[in-house]
């Protein structure tokens, strides 16, 4: 199918999509359009109004301050996933994004398309989650920070009001010497993830596991962060039998259920996942 | 609403007149005739409409023509360097039968161009995930992934 009839607006600044949002009704904002698009064709969406972000050259940069990575909000997947400073500092993004739809998407989608759109099974997301991101956002009133945790207020809904646009997502650097591993299952390269785990470690000088993260995408609404597993790891040795109790954890989960994948199919998923990113982080500690 | 849009086609500057709504893809067929560009899904998911975007290989169902005002397309018609001489991966998908219906073709050539000039000496498996957004429902992938072995061969060579 075609889209529905809208108007389409192009503004070159931050300023000028801010006043477009606080005057239009029903307008949708249009990033790498990788989403929006197929909404429109298949008329899940009927905005009055596109406001196309691709023309506010100040939203696309990759910047690397310290110990923080800032990544403007129309930065295309394609560009991180070549960015070589992301591929030393983060490299769970970068092992995430090889799993983030196809070269063709990946050329024109965007990092805050894609966290503001928060499919629940989409890479971007659980990885903002299990980094601690922080999104920054503006409106009528000046820009806010809000932390990826608070981010999601449900099922692909972003904590982002009518008139607000996310601008920037500022990840802090993982200390160095820190392991990462992200593994996906779906039933192609490049499909939604049925279930998906990133976790990441770090060492204290004895050997023992400093700091956990645990997160599983594609099981829930949102993207899970495993707490009580990520407290139980530290002090560990990092070794299998202490990786398959943490992912034991994960047989508690709610998993979604829908027509073609059960609940309880996603729950071993993420045990077997969760286990197997865990070895992956641990492989990766220096 | 209805606008004008001038963009660079396959080197040529061509403008056209439409409404908002629309896609490159149907700009493409429709407005300039060229429609070696396929239409399968219209919705992101086969990825037979692909053509180069500024060098790049995005899904021309996914963009509005308005969007491509300024910018430079190539599209399957713009592969081959002359009217007698196709491009060594056209020449390369012809040798090895790598077409059979041909519907997805256009796609599979202009991803797989994108992907060569970065990748020049790729392994069977890379190619396989380059196109992993590219549906044959022939189901020819052997023959495609020759294909792009041997031209990527052929282009390496001085």
């Amino acid at each position: 199918m075609k889209p529905p009839d809208f108007t389409y607006h192009a503004p070159e600044t931050v300023p000028d999509v801010l006043g477009l949002l606080a005057t239009l009704e029903n307008a949708r904002l249009l990033a790498g359009g990788q989403s929006l698009m197929p909404m429109l064709a298949m008329r899940f969406a009927f905005p009055d109004h596109v406001i196309d972000l691709n023309r506010v050259a100040a939203l696309g940069f990759i910047e690397h301050h310290g110990a923080t990575l800032r990544i403007g909000a129309m930065t295309r997947q394609r560009d991180l996933l070549n960015h070589p400073a992301i591929r030393r500092h983060v490299p769970l993004l970068t092992e995430a994004l090889a799993h983030v739809g196809h070269r063709q998407t990946r050329n024109r989608g965007t990092i805050g398309g894609s966290l503001c759109h928060l499919d629940p099974a989409a890479e971007l997301v659980s990885v903002a989650t299990a980094l601690d991101a922080v999104i920054e956002i503006a409106g009528p009133s000046g820009t806010r920070d809000v932390p990826m945790a608070a981010f999601p207020l449900g099922y692909m809904t972003p904590s982002i009001g009518p008139d607000e646009l996310v601008t920037a997502i500022r990840i802090p650097l993982p200390p160095a010497g820190h392991g990462a591993g992200f593994l996906e299952f779906s039933r192609r390269h490049g499909d939604f993830a049925i279930v998906s785990a990133a976790a990441l470690l770090t060492r204290n000088s004895s050997g023992r596991i400093a700091s956990a993260v645990i997160t599983l995408g594609g099981v829930g609404a949102v993207p899970l962060r495993l707490a009580e597993a990520e407290a139980s790891l530290i002090g560990e040795t990092p070794t299998a039998p202490a990786f398959a109790r943490a992912a034991a954890a994960a047989r508690g989960i709610d998993a979604m259920e829908d027509a073609l994948i059960p609940a309880w199919y996603r729950t071993r998923l993420a045990v077997t996942l969760t286990g197997r990113a865990l070895a992956a982080a641990a492989a990766r500690l220096s | 609403m209805t606008r004008k849009v001038t963009l660079t086609v396959n080197g040529t500057v061509r403008s056209a007149s439409l409404p908002d709504r629309k896609t490159l893809a149907d700009l493409l067929r429709q407005d300039l005739g060229l429609t070696g560009t396929h239409l399968g899904c219209e919705t992101g998911l086969c990825g037979a409409c692909t053509i180069l975007l500024d060098g790049r290989a995005v899904r021309s169902c996914l963009m509005l023509a308005v969007q491509a005002e300024g910018h430079s397309i190539i599209t399957v018609e713009g592969l081959a360097p002359s009217a007698t001489e196709l491009h060594p991966l056209q020449q390369a998908f012809c040798d090895e039968h790598a077409l059979q219906c041909g519907f997805c073709t256009p796609g599979l050539l202009t991803t797989l161009v994108e992907f060569l000039h970065d990748v020049p000496d790729p392994s069977a498996a890379e190619i396989r995930e380059a196109i992993s957004g590219n549906l044959c429902r022939c189901t020819g992938y052997d023959t495609i992934v020759k294909a792009t072995l041997s031209a990527a061969a052929r282009m390496r060579a001085p």
